[in-house]
């Protein structure tokens, strides 16, 4: 191939990569900054090693370039006999060796301060789940421990292009994390299946939750605002579904925020202990079952055998109550069904029971009343 | 080449068209796939599976094959096939395999070293992983051997350890006099002495053999009498993968060096040509060394 | 590739190559050997491409189209593992059995009956990995590191094969690096010592000792995977005592070494192709192999890079990140010696130097990709997103990939006895290069920017670079349909090579004729000043 050819490529190509960067918007090529003291630190020790990066490259690469357009046999050149030299070779190993050590130093200064979690304000622990996390804001005093389950809002019909997607696509939860700004927040993070990664950006916190161990992390955030991030480990099937938010308030709204969270728990209590009719079991349980349910056992009940078990006409399902509410309420280690007696409360738990008993052409014509569920859970 | 370029020049045996490397291939998959189908039969609950019948037909083929492939090599040796160049391959071949298995045992030692230097701490909330004031099983208490796991409703930890004195010291006794016999039986081939050959490694198989028979009862001892049995937690997963995989090195070197009693009861080796003899020695001699290494990390500092 | 029959008239082995299919099947010749994994290699890259074009057109636009998340996962598991262990890895070893005979004046490898064997416990393998997308429950979905527990409590039934697949693999690689390090180590032509080999042969040497070390552990960890599954171990289970994160200590042991081993091999095909085509001795040879050997060295103490967010005390933090970085040293010594043997040379530009540049540039933005990973604080943003993604595919598509072809475009001269079409290589080359940049940078941006890895679907603000990526995709990937097709007419015809091939090449393996006859140095040469460039 001839030069003129070559650059036609070659303008083609630097064509190409121009307009696939002009066609976007800048703030989507970077890391973010984040809101974080921490946050602002890694941004900066990314660009520093970036730019070292761009400019080792640049200098390297122009040499290549300079080589090949000048040290051509085209062009008549002839080739020189030297094969080594040791001074050379001792300035380009010492060189790097600085490179390095100046970008290990501020390096080693953030991680150090990343990893003082020291005296927190809040203790959150986060559990992920597939594919959900749940949230508790750990209390000395148990009645006040808030406590609930943070999962996808993104409606199953922007997923599969039946509906347009709106803002926040796959970044919505049903529940956010809500802290107060300017305080340290400790975050105590966990699992109760596989691998999951608690990641937020704007905090720069990534960690993994990981079944039998609690790792902690933290974060002070300094401006109000919602966040939002994704689990950062594969955790199977709905991995891609499993997003993060966190509404960062003032503290008096935080306070306002967390009275009325321990309220609705309370309230719990009086919808537990009232009788259910047969008809409003199933209405909520049918709720309770897209939430929480669906996602493995399918909307129609029929799962997705063998990883996830068709409850249509399944043994426990269809079996003595009993061993229903015990996988229900205990879930079976070591697979993937999880322990819903931690998630739900009593009145969804018996209504979800009654549901997969009398749905998709289960006809037991049984219920349970939220009130014995309560009692077994071990409630007064 | 370390030799002078004068020397004169060897020809190096290069084998013509075989058909065993196929037959070797399609017996170690035919084995594997009905492994694989056994276990997910056994582990789902059927009644029966046909992978028995597969993982047989591999074997036998397997088998077979490797019977043949070692006889062909043995009769070409004996045809003066080889040349010194030759024999060096094969010593140098032995030689990485073994650091092959060497890695493989490296691995199930750094295992067990993780667990039990960071792992089972880090658990219980002590070292520096993670925060101390909370933890994810309340009231577990790192010890090793580990007996007490922190959920022992999935892994009943075992009652008691399994300890040195009894069983494991005879076997290592076993063991480190099969290395001496051996090593008798060695210079008997060096000394042309048949007799001795025959006398010591006929004395070091019984030796292996005995071995395998108390590890066998010290298993029965671990499931029935101790509680410690390969779903007892941590401490009966490494303690059964260790000896497990070590006791299986050795059943197959005991094999090898029966192969070899047969075959210098028939006549072969001398001391300018035993490799087949030397390379059994190597391999009895390396499942000795991790042997030594398991007795002490896994039963004296191990219980 | 070459079917020539050559008459050998030494008396114990005279045999040609047997006629028809079985030839392959029974051979036991170095040459037809490295035949067979170069296709079985082409193979599986098509095939783990086909898959990976499949996750790039479900990534075009958000929104799930083509496939279901759970088959997703399945994609990505599988395009993994053959991209890794079905095409680099093999390539490699094809191009060690054609070549280092020839480059250390050896009459075959050195147990050729085993490098058989090596090689045909493969298709089975493979066979068997693949046959996992038919079974009930699908096919590993827990991507190419098989995390416990996902991969173990929580994995399909066929996991099982996948282990066993993995152990065949395994058995197949030590086996063959067995065969090489004992070729280099006893069968070299008398007189050449260790530090006249071809730097070639040198970092075979070095990788085929990493894959000795290494893949034993891999069998290691996929066993106690095993047990976990189907005798109830502990291995992985913390109720139990174990740890999740010690499956990713052993894999990472394993992995770790695992990428130098795709990436030692290329070093030596570039540092054989860039002398020839500058026509000057390669800069620094002796660096070069105490490079190689610093890099293997330190490649076992730098695994839990790939760690970082497991929670790992402060000071294995800092341990990792400073060993991590230190790798850059004897790289740079690598990249530097290339560009100063290219430095006053008399360059030309044929297929095979194209690659090997455009390998320097790409493998090194590359690896500067990967130094920026090192920085354990800054991996917390990197850290499984698509930045992760773009590093690797630099090294290893751009590098490890394009060095092969390179290597093929080099040597299939001597292979066939014919001359590739020079216009239709570099139109060859012109396609993926222009490809797989469109393919890969944007991918940097969006990791950036947070878009995790082993999604199938993303949030809007990702869109853009998504489809310039998969537009890269599918042009680099159908290029590749025609370098087969370049191949393919390079095997039936063409111009006559010479034996020398190119006019700056040195080495044993051009002194004897294009193609190389059946049996080469069944006496070994006499002249070695021709043995390294
Ligand atoms: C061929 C394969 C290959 C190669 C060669 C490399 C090379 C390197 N890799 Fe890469 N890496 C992978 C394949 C490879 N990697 C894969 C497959 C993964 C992902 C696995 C998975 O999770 O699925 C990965 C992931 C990965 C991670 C984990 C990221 C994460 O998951 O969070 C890290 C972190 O440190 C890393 C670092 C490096 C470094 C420092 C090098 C160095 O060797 C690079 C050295 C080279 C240079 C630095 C450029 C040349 C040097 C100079 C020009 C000298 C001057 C330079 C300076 C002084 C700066 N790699
Ligand atoms: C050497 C290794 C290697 C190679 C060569 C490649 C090549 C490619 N990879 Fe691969 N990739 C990995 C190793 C490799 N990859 C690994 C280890 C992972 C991580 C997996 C994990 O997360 O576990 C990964 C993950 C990965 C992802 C991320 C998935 C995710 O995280 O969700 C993506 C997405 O774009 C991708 C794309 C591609 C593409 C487009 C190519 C292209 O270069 C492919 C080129 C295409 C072809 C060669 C196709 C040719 C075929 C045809 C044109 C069709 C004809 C078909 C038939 C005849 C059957 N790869
Ligand atoms: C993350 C996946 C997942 C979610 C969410 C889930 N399940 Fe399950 N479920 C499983 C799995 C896996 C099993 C099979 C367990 C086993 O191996 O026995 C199962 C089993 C069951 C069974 C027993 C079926 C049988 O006949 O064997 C019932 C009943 C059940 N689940 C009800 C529920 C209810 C009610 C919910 C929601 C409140 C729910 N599941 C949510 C995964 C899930
Ligand atoms: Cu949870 Cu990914
Ligand atoms: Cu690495």
């Amino acid at each position: 191939m001839d030069r003129a050819k070559q650059s036609k490529w070659l303008v083609a190509l630097s064509l190409l990569m121009s307009t696939s960067l002009v066609s976007a918007d800048w703030s989507a090529l970077n890391m973010r900054q984040g809101v974080t003291e921490i946050s602002r630190q890694v941004y900066d020790l990314h660009m520093m090693v970036l730019w070292v990066c761009v400019v080792i490259g640049i200098i390297v690469f122009s040499i290549m370039i300079y080589s090949m357009l000048v040290h051509r046999k085209s062009l008549g050149a002839v080739p020189a006999t030297f094969h080594h030299s040791t001074t050379v070779e001792i300035i380009w190993t010492v060189l790097p060796i600085v490179i390095l050590i100046a970008m290990a130093i501020p390096a080693t200064t953030t991680l150090s301060a990343m990893y003082d979690a020291g005296e927190a304000d809040i203790d959150i622990e986060v559990r992920g789940l597939q594919w959900k996390w749940q949230y508790t804001y750990l209390n000395d005093d148990p009645a006040k421990e808030v406590k609930f389950i943070s999962s996808l809002l993104t409606p199953k019909d922007e997923i599969y292009n039946r509906a347009p997607k709106r803002e926040h696509y796959l970044l919505d939860v049903d529940n956010e994390l809500v802290i107060p700004i300017n305080k340290k927040i400790r975050f105590l993070i966990t699992s109760s299946d596989v691998i999951h990664s608690w990641w937020m950006p704007d905090f720069a916190v990534k960690k993994d939750a990981i079944p039998g161990f609690i790792h902690e992390s933290w974060a002070i955030v300094e401006t109000p605002g919602t966040y939002r991030g994704k689990c950062a480990e594969l955790c199977g099937k709905d991995h891609g579904f499993m997003p993060i938010v966190v509404r960062a308030v003032e503290q008096a709204e935080y306070d306002d925020w967390l009275v009325a969270k321990q309220q609705a728990a309370a309230d719990v209590f009086a919808i537990v202990g009232k009788e259910w009719s047969h008809e409003e079991l199933m209405v909520e349980g049918e709720k309770v079952y897209t939430q929480a349910c669906a996602v493995c056992h399918q909307s129609n009940g029929q799962g997705l055998p063998p990883a996830f078990p068709t409850l249509v006409g399944g043994a426990i399902t269809i079996g003595p109550m009993e061993g229903h509410i015990d996988i229900v309420v205990n879930g079976k280690a070591g697979t993937a069904m999880q322990a819903f007696g931690a998630q739900l409360n009593a009145a969804q738990l018996a209504a979800v029971i009654t549901y997969e008993r009398n749905a998709w052409g289960n006809d037991k014509g049984d219920s349970v009343q939220p009130k014995e569920i309560h009692a077994m859970l071990g409630g007064q | 080449m370390s030799e002078a370029t004068n020397e004169a020049y060897e020809t190096y045996y290069v084998p013509s068209d075989s058909k065993l490397p196929i037959m070797a291939s399609i017996g170690i998959f035919l084995t594997v796939f009905g492994i694989g189908n056994v276990l997910n039969d056994m582990t789902a609950g059927a009644e029966h599976s046909i992978g028995g019948w597969i993982l047989m037909v591999g074997g036998l083929l397997m088998g077979t094959t490797m019977f043949i492939w070692f006889s062909t090599v043995i009769k070409e040796n004996h045809a003066k096939m080889y040349s010194q160049q030759m024999n060096r391959s094969f010593v140098w071949g032995m030689g990485w395999f073994i650091f092959s298995e060497v890695m493989f045992f490296a691995a199930f030692f750094g295992a067990l070293f993780y667990v039990r230097v960071f792992g089972i701490d880090w658990i219980a909330g002590l070292g520096n992983r993670g925060p101390a004031d909370v933890v994810y099983f309340e009231n577990f208490v790192p010890a090793w051997p580990l007996l007490n796991t922190p959920n022992p409703e999935l892994f009943p930890g075992a009652d008691k350890p399994m300890g040195w004195f009894g069983l494991p010291l005879v076997n290592t006794i076993l063991l480190v006099s099969s290395s001496v016999t051996l090593t008798i039986a060695h210079h008997g081939i060096k000394e042309g002495n048949r007799k001795k050959l025959i006398t010591w490694l006929g004395i070091t198989v019984a030796l292996a053999v005995a071995f395998l028979v108390c590890q066998v009862l010290e298993y029965q001892e671990a499931y029935s009498h101790l509680g410690l049995t390969l779903n007892a937690g941590i401490y009966g997963t490494t303690f059964f993968l260790l000896t497990g995989f070590h006791g299986a090195h050795v059943t197959l070197g005991t094999f090898m060096l029966a192969v070899m009693l047969g075959r210098a009861i028939k006549g072969h080796f001398s001391d300018d040509d035993c490799f087949g003899f030397e390379a059994a020695a190597w391999y009895w001699h390396f499942v000795d060394v991790v042997w030594i290494i398991l007795f002490f990390v896994v039963y004296v500092f191990g219980s | 590739m070459s079917a020539v029959i050559e008459e050998n008239h030494h008396d114990d082995h005279h045999h040609g190559p047997a006629k028809g299919i079985m030839r392959w099947v029974y051979t036991t010749n170095h040459k037809d050997i490295g035949t067979l994994y170069l296709w079985l290699s082409f193979a599986m890259f098509l095939l783990g491409g086909a898959f990976a074009l499949v996750i790039r057109a479900e990534l075009f636009q958000p929104g799930l189209q083509i496939v279901e998340p759970e088959f997703f996962n399945q994609l990505i598991t599988l395009h993994g593992l053959i991209m890794v262990f079905g095409a680099v890895m093999p390539a490699f070893v094809g191009l060690a059995n054609w070549l280092v005979p020839m480059m250390i004046g050896a009459p075959d490898m050195a147990l050729p009956r085993m490098n058989n064997y090596s090689f045909w416990i493969l298709p089975f393998a493979f066979a068997m990995l693949s046959s996992t997308l038919f079974m009930e429950g699908g096919a590993p979905n827990f991507g190419w590191t098989f995390y416990a527990p996902l991969s173990t409590d929580f994995g399909p039934p066929s996991t099982t094969y996948f282990i066993f697949a993995v152990h065949l693999m395994g058995i197949s690689s030590i086996m063959g690096s067995i065969n090489i390090i004992v070729t280099i180590l006893n069968l070299r032509a008398p007189g050449m010592t260790l530090m006249q080999m071809p730097l070639f042969v040198w970092t075979w040497l070095i990788t085929a000792y990493l894959l000795i070390a290494v893949m034993p552990v891999l069998a290691g960890v996929v066993t106690m995977m095993l047990m976990d599954i189907h005798f109830g171990t502990a291995f992985f289970n913390a109720g139990g005592g174990g740890d999740p994160v010690l499956f990713q200590h052993i894999f990472w042991f394993f992995g770790h070494p695992e990428v130098y081993i795709m990436i030692l091999p290329a070093f030596g095909v570039v540092s054989a192709i860039i002398p020839t085509f500058a026509r000057k001795r390669l800069f620094g040879y002796s660096s070069m192999v105490y490079a190689t050997a610093s890099i293997a060295f330190l490649s076992f103490i730098v695994w839990a890079h790939h760690m970082f967010t497991v929670n790992m005390p402060l000071a294995g933090m800092l341990y990792f990140m400073y060993a991590t970085m230190l790798i850059a040293i004897p790289t740079g010594v690598k990249v530097f010696n290339w560009v100063a043997t290219m430095w006053q040379g008399s360059m030309t530009f044929e297929t095979p130097m194209l690659f090997a540049i455009a390998f320097v540039v790409l493998f090194t933005i590359g690896g500067l990709s990967g130094l920026m990973l090192a920085i354990a604080p800054a991996d917390f943003q990197y850290h499984d997103t698509y930045f992760v993604v773009a590093h690797f595919h630099y090294v290893l598509v751009p590098g490890s990939v394009f060095s092969i072809m390179a290597a093929v475009y080099y040597w299939l001269p001597k292979w066939t006895g014919n001359m590739y079409d020079e216009t239709l290589g570099k139109t060859h080359f012109w396609l993926s290069f222009v490809g797989i940049n469109i393919l890969f940078f944007p991918q940097h941006f969006v990791g950036l920017a947070g878009m995790p890895r082993r999604i199938p679907d993303y949030a809007l603000q990702f869109a853009d670079y998504n489809m310039v990526s998969t537009v890269g995709a599918f042009l680099f990937g159908f290029s590749q349909i025609f370098f087969l097709f370049i191949v393919i007419k390079t095997i039936r015809g063409g111009k006559k090579a010479t034996s020398r091939v190119w006019e700056g090449a040195h080495g044993l393996e051009w002194t004897i004729p294009s193609p190389a006859p059946y049996h080469t140095f069944t006496t070994p040469p006499k002249d070695l000043t021709e043995a390294h460039g």
